[in-house]
């Protein structure tokens, strides 16, 4: 973005990086019709590839950016791609219906953002009290969950390089 | 990690759903929960299924069986998995 002021800087922080082993967890993983406990692990082991895309919460308007990016990319025929949040699964059904992703995305429910915090990648949101989500970030990983490439967001908001993650998949 | 035999289709703070849990439980059953839209026409999965747009609804992988409506369910637990069937009202 080229805005004549300063954007809000993220602290550093000791995020998992390309070659480690991306830390398991599960969650109820939504798709167009249902959602159920899933873990990322099993999730690795059905593809060659997944793309782990943390994002604001459903509605805030980077959810919204991602998703159109992603969806007019249409990664979902080189990878496995799902999303996280701090949404709940009814929110992430509705986000899949509204960016017209159903059937080709799905999205891990995380409102108490443990997994953000599992990945040092947690934040407060300043003027939202008791409200924390993950920092936008998107690690791409091989079916060993090896992590093949990592961004994490340094400033706020911040977005993806699409090209460069595209040329991973 | 194996995938349990039985899926049971619910819906959050279902009572009957919740009566099919218990009998799940009381037979110590795994089971893998997939929740399904409060909106009655919008349940296409279930309807596939079971031909029913309702919950509970269960596929059990281990009998091949599909079905719906929480007292059928249940009967059919207790009837597959429940003691006293096959082992003739053996000890508790």
């Amino acid at each position: 973005m080229d805005l004549d002021f300063d954007v809000v800087d993220l602290d550093p922080v000791d995020h998992p990086e390309e070659g480690d082993t991306a830390q398991d967890f599960t969650r109820p993983l939504v798709n167009e019709e249902f959602w159920e406990d899933e873990s990322l692990a099993s999730l690795c082991a059905d593809s060659d590839r997944v793309v782990l895309v943390f994002h604001a919460m459903d509605g805030a308007f980077p959810a919204t950016y991602i998703w159109n990016e992603i969806r007019d990319r249409s990664w979902h025929e080189r990878a496995t791609v799902v999303g996280v949040s701090i949404s709940t699964p009814y929110e992430h059904k509705q986000l899949l219906e509204e960016r017209e992703i159903e059937g080709n995305y799905r999205l891990f429910s995380d409102p108490a953002n443990g997994v953000a915090q599992q990945y040092s990648i947690d934040m407060n949101l300043d003027g939202m009290a008791g409200i924390e989500e993950p920092r936008p970030a998107v690690f791409v990983l091989d079916s060993d969950r090896t992590i093949e490439y990592a961004w994490v967001a340094e400033e706020w908001p911040d977005f993806p390089d699409y090209d460069d993650i595209e040329a991973q998949l | 990690m194996s995938e349990p035999d039985i899926t049971l289709y619910r819906l959050q703070a279902c009572p009957f759903c919740e009566r099919v849990v218990r009998t799940l439980d009381a037979y110590d059953l795994d089971y893998q929960s997939r929740f399904v839209e409060p909106m009655h026409a919008d349940r296409d999965v279930v309807k596939r299924l079971s031909g029913k747009r309702t919950v509970p609804a269960i596929v059990d992988e281990n009998t091949g069986v599909t079905m719906s409506e929480s007292a059928n369910i249940v009967a059919y637990l207790e009837r597959t998995y429940g003691e006293g069937e096959e082992t003739a009202g053996g000890a508790a």
